[in-house]
């Protein structure tokens, strides 16, 4: 036997995963509750002490970890044109499992710089201009960056000719090049800005979110949690060496304050017919909506979807289901017991997964030419995706997730929008999606073992 | 020194691929790098093209008459988008039924276009024309 921990830092929780790379299985899970930040390591060893309560089993061949914990990873990120470069700079970054504060377009002013020393972001993605492109944005941008008071790592992914002078101008500040996110118009080239991305959290950024003294328990990797969910997530699609996965997959995690969707699949066009506009969409894709969430951001599902539809979905009158959101914005710890409660929840997960998986998904529109009638798609085509996978707190502990996450779905009534048609939907129950991430950096074929056998379809 | 940039595209709701691919290839070698936005193109893409791309000029292809409605105001949004002064061509078959293209012409320049293309242009003579707006040495 040969046990690896893995352990997720989170902002209110503690969760540890124990596997067993020899056997390939899962020994067992335990979470641990922690309050402030300190406490982290504390936190630790309470969910290892319920570990060894369980398992039997208190000392671990190899330690591996990802934090959301002090607010994850957050950054920045300045590019010029907002649906070109701007979006390649957000996509790398939400890619990376960052939470990002801010996106800024075309040149930054000093008020805006005066902003970003205020958010503080653990990174500053810069970006700007194809290779050989604009050159003005970038070198003005670098210019702006330099007044920084903080001293704040700064990536710099934009036009590959303007490098070397943007680094002469941010001399003496932390400054790490790399390949351009868009090196040429329409192309997305993310994938160098998120590994620097990753090791720049793993270095510095875990220094300064207590995480030190956990690094010392930690025989490597330390990723954010989204990132190692993205990570779980491609390898539970796409399968590994002779292991096949389930196929291309649309993922929810549905949190308190934010909702979280990603899409393992290409998405691109279904028929010639069908013209497609805009950036290139990236394979593993994820998107934040910070507005939407079970009790932090409970006002954004409301103004998404209507009082009106949330009570009527979940049987109550709107006098009494604006009570009862008042009490919750109250209470966001709780977890509802009656059976009021239990069915407001849901209402509210079905709205919130119902509008993340809409501004996730892409949309196509009909265009009647004078060649005949066309069609035009901007974003990823999810409507043959088969399969959904249901992770965080409100989803796998509701009796409900199938009918919640059947919201992700489109409908008739929404022809627009490009989510799945009709798929098989997937519950994390045991919640073991970031630990499998993780594993997977070096025991892939156990780390999809285990996913394929704890991961169950709904009704299972 | 660095080749001279082009963003080409077919604007508007028109959907004819093949001019746009003839004149991809053409513009490429004649020693251009093309940024083909391919058919259906707003004028919003254009321009975010060029911005992005640093190009030198735009050239719009219309081939199904609807080219005058789809080209008015791009001028205009350029000098907006800080492209004051860009290079602007259109060609095809840009206006509806047929008309003298004098007129046609006068009407496009006064749109802001540098340059106007009748129907069964060659590429060589936008090429050529190409080569001595931005300058190019033989």
């Amino acid at each position: 036997m040969k046990p690896v921990l893995l352990v997720d830092f989170g902002s209110t929780y503690t969760k540890t995963v124990l596997a067993d790379v020899d056997e390939g299985r899962l020994l067992g899970t335990a979470s641990s509750f922690t309050t402030v930040q300190s406490d982290i390591n504390e936190g630790l060893a309470h969910a290892c002490a319920k570990l060894k309560q369980q398992t039997g089993i208190g000392e671990y061949a190899e330690t591996y970890a990802c934090s959301s914990a002090a607010g994850g990873l957050k950054m920045t990120a300045a590019g010029l044109v907002p649906e070109l470069t701007v979006q390649a700079a957000k996509e790398a970054s939400l890619g990376a499992g960052a939470k990002v504060m801010k996106t800024y377009s075309y040149q930054l002013t000093k008020s805006d710089i005066r902003e970003i020393d205020k958010l503080c972001p653990d990174i500053i993605l810069l970006t700007g201009g194809t290779d050989g492109g604009n050159k003005e944005n970038i070198l003005h941008n670098a210019r702006s960056l330099s007044q920084l008071e903080k001293d704040i790592p700064i990536v710099i992914a934009g036009n590959r000719c303007c490098m070397d002078e943007c680094e002469e101008i941010l001399d003496g500040r932390q400054v790490f090049p790399c390949e351009n996110v868009m090196p040429v118009l329409g192309k997305l080239n993310i994938l160098p800005a998120q590994k620097i991305i990753r090791e720049l959290f793993l270095k510095k950024i875990v220094e300064g979110k207590g995480l030190t003294k956990a690094m010392e328990l930690v025989s490597g990797i330390i990723m954010p949690t989204p990132s190692a969910i993205l990570e779980a997530m491609q390898l539970l699609a796409g399968g590994h060496g002779g292991e096949p996965g389930i196929g291309e997959l649309m993922g929810i995690d549905l949190g308190g304050a934010t909702t979280d969707v990603y899409s393992i699949a290409w998405g691109k066009p279904a028929s010639a017919k069908t013209v497609y506009k805009g950036l290139e969409e990236p394979y593993a894709k994820r998107t934040v909506e910070g507005d939407i969430g079970m009790r932090y951001s409970l006002r954004g599902i409301l103004e998404a979807a209507g009082t009106a539809r949330i009570a009527s979905e979940a049987g109550l009158t709107q006098e009494r289901t604006e009570e009862m959101l008042s009490y919750l914005e109250e209470h966001k710890d709780l977890v509802p017991a009656d059976e009021e409660f239990l069915r407001l929840d849901d209402a509210l997960a079905a709205a919130a997964v119902e509008t993340a998986s809409i501004r996730h998904a892409g949309t196509v529109e009909q265009v009647y030419t004078p060649m005949g009638e066309t069609y035009v798609q901007s974003g990823k085509d999810l409507r043959d995706v088969k399969n959904i996978v249901a992770t965080g707190g409100a989803l796998i502990h509701s009796e409900h997730v199938d009918r919640i996450c059947s919201y992700a779905m489109g409908k008739a009534g929404s022809p627009h929008s490009l989510r799945p048609k009709q798929a098989r939907i997937w519950v994390d129950r045991k919640y073991i999606l970031a630990a499998m991430g993780l594993l997977s950096r070096k025991y892939p074929d156990t780390a999809l073992g285990i996913m394929k056998r704890e991961i169950s379809y709904y009704g299972d | 020194m660095d080749k001279k940039k082009l963003v080409i595209g077919v604007i508007g709701s028109d959907v004819h691929a093949v001019g746009n691919k003839i004149l991809f290839h053409a513009f490429t070698a004649a020693g251009f790098e093309v940024i083909n936005l391919g058919v259906m193109v707003s004028q919003e893409e254009y321009i975010a093209a060029a911005i992005e791309t640093g190009a030198d000029a735009i050239v719009v292809s219309s081939l199904y008459g609807h080219g005058e409605l789809d080209c008015r105001g791009l001028r205009d949004k350029c000098d907006e988008a800080g492209l004051a002064g860009i290079l602007l061509y259109v060609g095809g078959n840009i206006v509806v039924g047929k008309q003298p293209f004098e007129e046609v012409k006068k009407r496009f320049h006064a749109m802001g276009f540098d340059r106007v293309f009748g129907p069964g242009t060659p590429p060589e003579t936008t090429i050529d024309a190409l080569k001595e707006d931005l300058g190019v040495m033989e």
